[in-house]
């Protein structure tokens, strides 16, 4: 770190060397980045091209595309709502909306707790700590779609190695359905992507955790305060502003979700499974139908806004408290 | 401090803890034996009365070796790393320009551009896969692994931003100050004191991002057709099972190698990982 530095100064030192020629007449070029604004925009176009050109554009065309009749091949023309009233009455875009809706209430809600939970455990001095700590992120890093395959393979309906344990411990007497039932594949769904998305939860809020002083709890503890009421009075108040962010970071992913249950079931058995972006593959890109396609994934948007429009507004409340 | 019994301990500490730690690793101790067990024990049926199902008496290669020679799987490893190399560089160039731009230069609209910056986060990739594969076709980028390198700095970018303007905050203005002082410019200010310091949080978006565009399906699912433009996991979905049957072997150990190299990088920069967890959102 240091060498650049000593270049710096070097450079600056040559500036000094000729005064003249650089510091009363600068070029037209470093005057120019000498102006706060223009060097702003310098420094700023890469990323406004790159984004506008790949998120805002497309979004813009994608809404057009939703209201227009357009496939694959096919320039359409202007229809109005009509996808969107297709998409409302369709039976299986109802069930993947729902379903998108329970897989991320649920997901978010256990991912939070076992989360929380894993916290506190990391939190504590033990030995091989940092092992353990780093190998508990292994979930969150590993591609969802390869460690998706893993658990398929558990969940195998001939192979399953979990039936095989509860049939051996007794537990069960014939396989459980896991992905061959619509409410069972949904539960596995959950369950992997909480799996999947603990770490991320734990390892954010250890770092909470971590700036809270011990001596809040040793004077909790003093006052006669146990365990769980040190957690619920002491802990958690304080770690309320990173589990919200946490939280709706997760939401959005989760309910934006596609590549699990693309891996895990396809959206099967009999369409039961489908999440909204499965639903807009199946429909957008498999079909062809690029209009309804892109309807059913714009019903996406609003329910990500109102998240994170009550988190603007829960986090302006707390900043005025 | 509290002073626990050793019961409470066990109870309260070190079963749940075994519990966390048993159930985060099995999948990948499942997939490791998976891709290493013949086939004739691995299609044998569970309630045969010879099964040892949590590991294996004669472990091979084969599924591995096949997996190498047979598959264009070594291809979709070099092609994921060279995407996942150059996104992760055009998002960190961005990202420090505009981190740098909106942490420390003053001008009209900075907070409504740091703003719609960071709501991007609001609009997941599976939202726009669809408009985008549209003009994808429409810049004739379809097929090479540019559809992806341009697509994926749009969730990477405005991360890498968020992070390293978080940073650049906690560097003191004096230090730019005195350069100036001394003669330099602005940008050589920024270029030759800003940036060294920053290193850290340079490495920590770098790994995040990195791992990020690792990751990644959706997009390289719809952008890219051929069987050796893919990536590890498409490649691994799409052409690993052969109609309806599922070669768990390979496939397991293509799950395996596929996440060798990300869990490499991780391993050895495991604190700028979880700085960048952390630091993303803290914001």
């Amino acid at each position: 770190m240091k060498a650049p530095i000593a270049g710096g100064a070097g450079s600056a030192a040559d500036v000094v060397a000729l005064p003249r020629s650089r510091a009363s007449l600068p070029s037209g070029f470093t005057r120019f980045l000498e102006s706060e604004r223009l060097l702003a925009v310098l420094l700023l176009a890469p990323t406004v091209v790159l984004l506008g050109a790949f998120i805002a554009y497309p979004f813009v065309m994608g809404v057009w595309l939703s209201l227009s009749n357009t496939s694959v091949g096919n320039v359409g023309e202007f229809v109005g709502l009509k996808n969107f009233v297709k998409a409302w009455n369709d039976s299986i875009f109802r069930t993947a909306f729902w379903n998108t809706s329970v897989y991320t209430f649920w997901a978010t809600i256990f991912k939070l707790a076992l989360g929380m939970w894993l916290a506190l455990l990391l939190n504590r001095h033990f030995r091989g700590k940092r092992l353990v700590r780093a190998s508990m992120l292994l979930p969150f890093i590993v591609p969802t779609v390869l460690s998706t395959f893993a658990w398929r393979w558990m969940f195998d309906p001939t192979f399953s190695v979990l039936n095989w344990t509860l049939y051996k411990a007794g537990f069960i007497v014939t396989k459980l359905p896991f992905l061959s039932d619509g409410t069972w594949a949904m539960s596995c769904a959950i369950l992997i992507n909480t799996w999947r998305g603990m770490p991320f939860f734990a390892i954010t809020l250890l770092a909470g955790l971590q700036t809270i002083s011990p001596d809040l709890h040793e004077a909790a503890s003093l006052d006669g305060a146990n365990a769980w009421r040190r957690f619920w009075h002491v802990t958690w108040p304080l770690l309320k502003p990173v589990t919200l962010v946490v939280v709706v970071f997760s939401i959005i992913q989760t309910f934006s979700d596609f590549q699990l249950i693309y891996v895990l079931t396809g959206g099967g058995p009999a369409n039961s499974t489908h999440l909204l972006a499965t639903y807009a593959y199946q429909i957008g890109v498999a079909t062809g139908l690029l209009g309804e396609g892109a309807a059913i994934s714009l019903f996406m948007l609003p329910v990500l806004f109102i998240v994170v429009w009550l988190q603007l507004r829960y986090l302006r409340r707390l900043e005025g408290a | 401090m509290v002073i626990e019994r050793r019961w409470k301990k066990w109870v309260f500490f070190y079963i749940p803890l075994t519990v966390f730690v048993v159930g985060t690793l099995f999948p990948f101790y499942w997939m490791f034996v998976t891709a290493i067990r013949p086939d004739a024990e691995l299609y044998r049926s569970w309630r045969a009365a010879q099964n040892a199902p949590f590991w294996t008496l004669d472990p091979t290669l084969a599924h591995v070796k096949d997996l190498l020679a047979k598959t264009t799987f070594p291809r979709w490893l070099w092609n994921t790393f060279f995407i996942a190399v150059v996104s992760t560089l055009i998002s960190l160039f961005c990202g420090l320009l505009a981190g740098y731009a909106l942490a420390r230069l003053r001008f009209p609209m900075a907070g409504m551009l740091g703003t719609s910056i960071f709501v991007t986060y609001l609009v997941p990739p599976t939202l726009l896969f669809i408009p985008l594969a549209d003009i994808i076709r429409n810049f004739q980028l379809g097929n090479t692994p540019w559809a992806l390198i341009l697509t994926y700095p749009t969730f990477l970018i405005p991360f890498c931003t968020w992070l390293l303007m978080g940073y650049f905050k906690t560097i003191p203005r004096e230090l730019e100050e005195c350069a100036r002082i001394d003669g330099a410019t602005r940008f050589g200010a920024m270029i030759r004191i800003i940036f060294p310091i920053a290193v850290p949080g340079i490495l920590s978006a770098g790994i995040f991002a990195f791992t990020l565009s690792w990751n990644e399906f959706i997009y390289a699912l719809v952008f890219l057709s051929s069987p050796e433009k893919k990536t590890v996991p498409v490649g691994v979905v799409s052409e690993l099972i052969r109609g309806d049957i599922y070669f768990w072997g390979q496939l397991m150990a293509g799950a395996l190698l596929g996440s060798i190299p990300v869990a490499l990088v991780y391993s050895f920069f495991v604190e700028y990982y979880v700085t960048g967890l952390t630091g993303s959102v803290k914001g």
